[in-house]
């Protein structure tokens, strides 16, 4: 899979250099925050966009959005350092640094806005440069199948969140998150606004049953992996929900589909890793697991288990990021990823192992590492409860137990016992791909050993969540009480499971896959139903189309008169002459014989005389500029059917020319809207302001006493200037026609 | 005369409407340049009819007479109407040039873009 | 097309009918007239004569190729716009110039708008000699 030559000269070209830089700066840049931040302030700032919406690029950085900027930052520095080796030799390696600095940025305003239209924009920008990651090897088809699903299951998401989130400009009247004021549990809207941001959060954290997604996206490179799947892109929805807890929260219908979904996608998600032979795939699995539990915590919303859920965040994203990284290594350093094949590989790879062995142990939960302290904390809220403690307690246990053999299957039963035969010999990573892992997985034993270094992250983004100062206090082990006694227990169940886990594999893998088909059911009924409508309505007639487009029309006149409820006044025929009956008749005439003659010089004649007709009316009705023009453009219309006739085929030769009835009908009925409407207009009163104007300003200020060139040539010369460029074009254009394409023929 | 402006711009667009249904894409034509000018006319007449009044200022005045005819509407026609004829020229080789191409001018025909055997 | 007659009889026409777009276009500001209406007026000058001595020669006549007139003319229409732009008014903006003026008495009155309409004409008949001469030799 990853059949990519490493290469760590990358780290020194221009692309590598900046991938690293950049991140690593903006981690410093979001350092110099946390005193403040830690002490209880928000920096809060913000630029006007686009004013008329309402739209600002607000900046608010508290403590939720500096641990998510902390982590993808530091996390994305590390990752990128790692990728400099990893895709180092690949021919589209600047592409992939494109891509990845754009999620970046993406991930980070999207934690950073202030404004939930600016949020929601970054939003998209996450889904959208996620796509292209997932599918960064776009040769195969895997890879480009399985990124339009993580696109279009988001994406249809994101909609859903788009829509919650015009809602909630109108229930709260601003769109700006530190704006909204009062919790909106009691507004009309409520139910909508929740359900809608739910879909949103749910489709980007991959929570049952929209959590298909995300393991089919291991088809990017590993990096991308670690980076998408341990701090940023599925963590945007638990970082939305954590956002809108203090204006949506702690409601029922809150805290029971947070903790019924969470919880559920949780267990199912850590029974689902051990079905997986490839280690990747279960590590894909466990970070639904992880993102189950955190949904789970914040629906349940106490401050204690808020508290849990911001701590558990840092550790899984740090355990999370340093095992893909790590098994990225393995498969690099033995070309294969498979459980049953990986065994002793300590030797060959002794600080992969180190860090993998670090990794593990946190994601088990096992002391002294942070991995404790976060699952402690998760079981001591849990047991706080007094509404479904017996749900929460549950589904933390099962998953925790069962996140206990993930851990075994991953980190140690690969580098533990005799070594087996690898597609490739073992071999240890180079340094900037041991760097990312190691530094991650020591950071968690430090955490763990001292956990009180995490407290200036974890209390402000606690209180962020909350709405309120919370008080927050980490630590190891104090007493013997109810939490720990259950964590011992999880150690039991879990090293149960990590022994039969080959057999309840087996067992697993005869169940039936469920989502995943059922998702490429749905594509396929989704691309039938629109064949068939295409089939429908794209005839490939243009007569078709065009009698469809009048049709419409026709419906729009007529909808437009019923609905203006136009009286017309009776025909006055006192002032008619002879000339304007004679005008009358020669334009009818001219108008029939052009559609009905058959042969095309009779046509043209009978062009010629509506056109002549036309310009009557203009030299009686006082337009001799415009009656000119049409004469002019009569005569040279003539020179050009002359000369085109010369070499075209009479008029509907080998044609089916029936008189066509419904079209007739048609035409009529538009020609009779038509005529309405312009009686109607002629009998309401003109609005003469504008006419004036020119008329009294044509000589003082133009010096023109003829008013239409005036007008054209002064007044509205700009337009004028638009139309003859239209002209001049119009006039290539046909030079282009007729020239350009000499000698293509199809 | 509003009555027959109107009936004459209705009979206008009929046609036009008529043409541009047919098969025959030189029809087609014929029906663009029939509603090219009963689009001129509309305009012209919402701008209401005054009879016999250019909008021209006689020398040595600083403003027309009181009943000349709105220029305005005359303007836009102006243009509209050179506009029209290079819409019609472009039509017409475009037509001249297809007929080339594809040896027809049925416009069923014509399946370049959309091939048959789909419907 | 190419009798003795019309061919004698268009060249004595086709000067007079470029003649006359020009009159037509100088007294448009104050008469019916103007640069669409010259323009076109000039185009039909020339069609007459590609009619009956053919487009080559009607093309030597007009010395330069019709698509660089229309373009020329849209330059010369802008470069009137642009002026305005240059005295601090808004763009297209009439600026006007008296030669020889006096009190109560105009002047030669000279102005962007004059250019602008030369602007206009210029690429009305670029454009229409454009497409009548493409399509004469195509066919």
């Amino acid at each position: 899979m990853a059949a990519t030559q490493t290469d760590s000269r990358a780290l020194t070209r221009p692309a590598g250099l900046i991938s690293v830089a950049v991140p690593l700066a903006l981690f410093g840049w979001f350092l110099q925050f946390l005193p403040e931040i830690a002490a209880g302030g928000t920096v809060v700032y913000r630029i006007d966009w686009v004013p008329s919406l309402e739209v600002g690029l607000g900046v608010l950085l508290d403590g939720l959005s500096l641990t998510f900027a902390l982590l993808i930052t530091g996390i994305g520095a590390l990752v990128t350092l790692y990728s400099t080796s990893y895709l180092g030799g690949h021919r589209d390696y600047g592409r992939f640094v494109c891509y990845i600095l754009a999620f970046m940025g993406g991930m980070l305003g999207l934690v950073l806005s202030d404004n939930l239209l600016s949020l929601f924009v970054f939003w998209e920008v996450t889904t959208i440069s996620s796509y292209l990651l997932i599918g960064f090897d776009a040769d195969r088809g895997t890879a480009r199948r399985n990124a339009l699903q993580a696109l279009l299951v988001t994406a249809t998401g994101g909609l859903a969140f788009l829509a919650g989130i015009i809602l909630i400009g109108m229930a709260a009247g601003t769109f700006d998150i530190s704006g909204i004021g009062e919790p909106l549990a009691s507004h009309p809207l409520y139910l909508p606004i929740f359900l809608l941001v739910v879909a949103g959060a749910f489709t980007k954290s991959a929570q049952v049953p929209f959590h298909f997604w995300l393991p089919n996206a291991m088809a990017a490179p590993t990096p991308v992996s670690a980076y998408l799947h341990s701090a940023t892109m599925v963590k945007g929805g638990v970082y939305l929900l954590a956002r809108m807890n203090p204006s949506l929260g702690g409601t029922d219908p809150w805290f029971w589909t947070l903790v019924l979904f969470g919880g559920v996608t949780a267990v199912f998600a850590s029974v689902m890793a051990l079905r997986q032979t490839d280690i990747k795939q279960v590590l894909a699995y466990t970070t639904l697991m992880a993102l189950g539990t955190l949904i789970m915590f914040i629906g349940v919303g106490t401050e204690y288990a808020v508290q849990a859920a911001m701590a558990f965040l840092v550790v899984h994203s740090l355990y999370k990021a340093a095992l893909f990284l790590m098994i990225g290594v393995v498969d690099h350093g033995t070309g294969t990823r498979d459980a049953r094949v990986l065994r002793g590989l300590g030797r060959a790879m002794p600080v992969t192992m180190v860090a993998a062995m670090l990794a593990a142990l946190s994601m088990a939960g096992v002391p002294p590492l942070f991995g404790f302290v976060g699952k402690e904390f998760l079981y001591k809220a849990a047991l706080d409860l007094d509404v479904g403690r017996l749900w929460v307690t549950g589904c933390a246990f099962a998953a925790s137990a069962l996140m206990f053999a993930a851990a075994g299957i991953v980190a140690w039963r690969p580098f533990m016992g005799k070594p087996a035969d690898t597609p490739t010999a073992p071999h240890e990573g180079p340094w900037p791909m041991l760097a990312g892992p190691l530094v991650l997985a020591l950071l968690g034993l430090a955490l763990g050993i001292m956990p009180d270094l995490a407290e200036p992250l974890v209390r402000p983004a606690t209180a962020a969540v909350l709405g309120v100062a919370a008080k927050v206090d980490l630590y190891l082990f104090r007493t013997v009480n109810a939490a720990f006694v259950l964590s011992l227990l999880t150690f039991a169940a879990g090293f149960a499971l990590y022994l039969s886990h080959a057999r309840l594999r087996a067992g697993l893998s005869r169940t039936p896959k469920l989502f995943d088909p059922g998702w490429d059911r749905l594509m396929d009924l989704v691309a039938a139903g629109s064949t068939a409508l295409t089939g429908a309505i794209q005839t490939g007639r243009l007569r078709r189309y065009i009698f469809v487009t009048f049709a419409t029309l026709a419906a729009v006149l007529s909808v437009a008169l019923w609905r203006a409820e136009v009286t017309l006044a009776a025909p006055d025929f006192d002032d008619l002459r002879a000339k304007h009956w004679s005008v009358l008749i020669f334009i009818m005439a001219g108008a029939l014989l052009t559609a009905f003659t058959r042969s095309r010089m009779t046509a043209v004649a009978a062009l010629g005389v509506v056109g002549i007709g036309v310009a009557l009316i203009f030299i009686m009705f006082g337009a001799p500029d415009v009656a000119i023009t049409q004469l002019l453009i009569e005569v040279l219309q003539v020179v050009l059917f002359a000369v085109a006739m010369l070499k075209l085929p009479h008029l509907g030769r080998d044609m089916n020319t029936r008189p066509r009835a419904w079209d007739a009908v048609l035409a009529l009925a538009i020609g009779g809207l038509t005529a309405t409407i312009l009686i109607a207009v002629m009998a309401t009163p003109l609005d003469l302001r504008l006419t004036a104007f020119f008329e009294a300003a044509s000589v003082p200020l133009a010096h023109g006493r003829n008013i239409v060139n005036v007008i054209l040539v002064d007044f509205r010369a700009l337009d004028t200037f638009g139309e003859i460029a239209v002209v001049a074009v119009a006039a290539l254009g046909a030079w282009a026609v007729l020239r350009g394409t000499r000698g293509a023929r199809p | 005369m509003e009555f027959l402006m109107a009936l004459m711009v209705g009979a206008l667009v009929s046609a036009a409407v008529y043409l541009m249904l047919a098969r025959d894409v030189l029809r087609f034509l014929f029906g663009l340049v029939l509603v090219s000018n009963a689009a001129n006319l509309l305009i012209f007449a919402s701008g209401g009819l005054t009879p016999e009044a250019p909008p021209l200022v006689p020398e040595g005045l600083k403003a027309p007479p009181p009943d000349v005819a709105n220029a305005l509407p005359q303007a836009l026609v102006l243009t509209a109407i050179v506009i029209g004829f290079g819409l019609f020229a472009f039509a017409l080789i475009l037509i001249y040039r297809s007929y080339q191409t594809m040896g027809t001018l049925d416009s069923d025909r014509m399946r370049l873009a959309e091939p048959e055997g789909r419907d | 097309m190419t009798s003795l007659i019309v061919r004698a009889a268009t060249r004595v026409l086709v000067g007079l009918l470029l003649v006359f777009s020009i009159f037509m276009l100088l007294r448009g500001h104050n008469e019916p007239g103007g640069g669409f209406i010259g323009g076109l007026i000039g185009a039909t000058g020339f069609i007459l004569y590609a009619i009956a001595h053919g487009c080559a020669a009607a093309r030597g006549a007009l010395r330069a190729d019709p698509r660089s007139i229309a373009v020329a003319g849209l330059g010369v229409a802008l470069l009137a716009g642009v002026a305005g732009l240059l005295a601090g008014d808004a763009i297209f903006t009439g600026q006007w110039l008296f030669l020889g003026g006096a009190e109560g008495e105009k002047g030669l009155p000279l102005s962007t708008i004059l250019l602008f309409d030369l602007g206009v004409y210029l690429v009305v008949l670029g454009a229409v000699l454009t497409i009548v001469f493409a399509l004469e030799e195509e066919v």
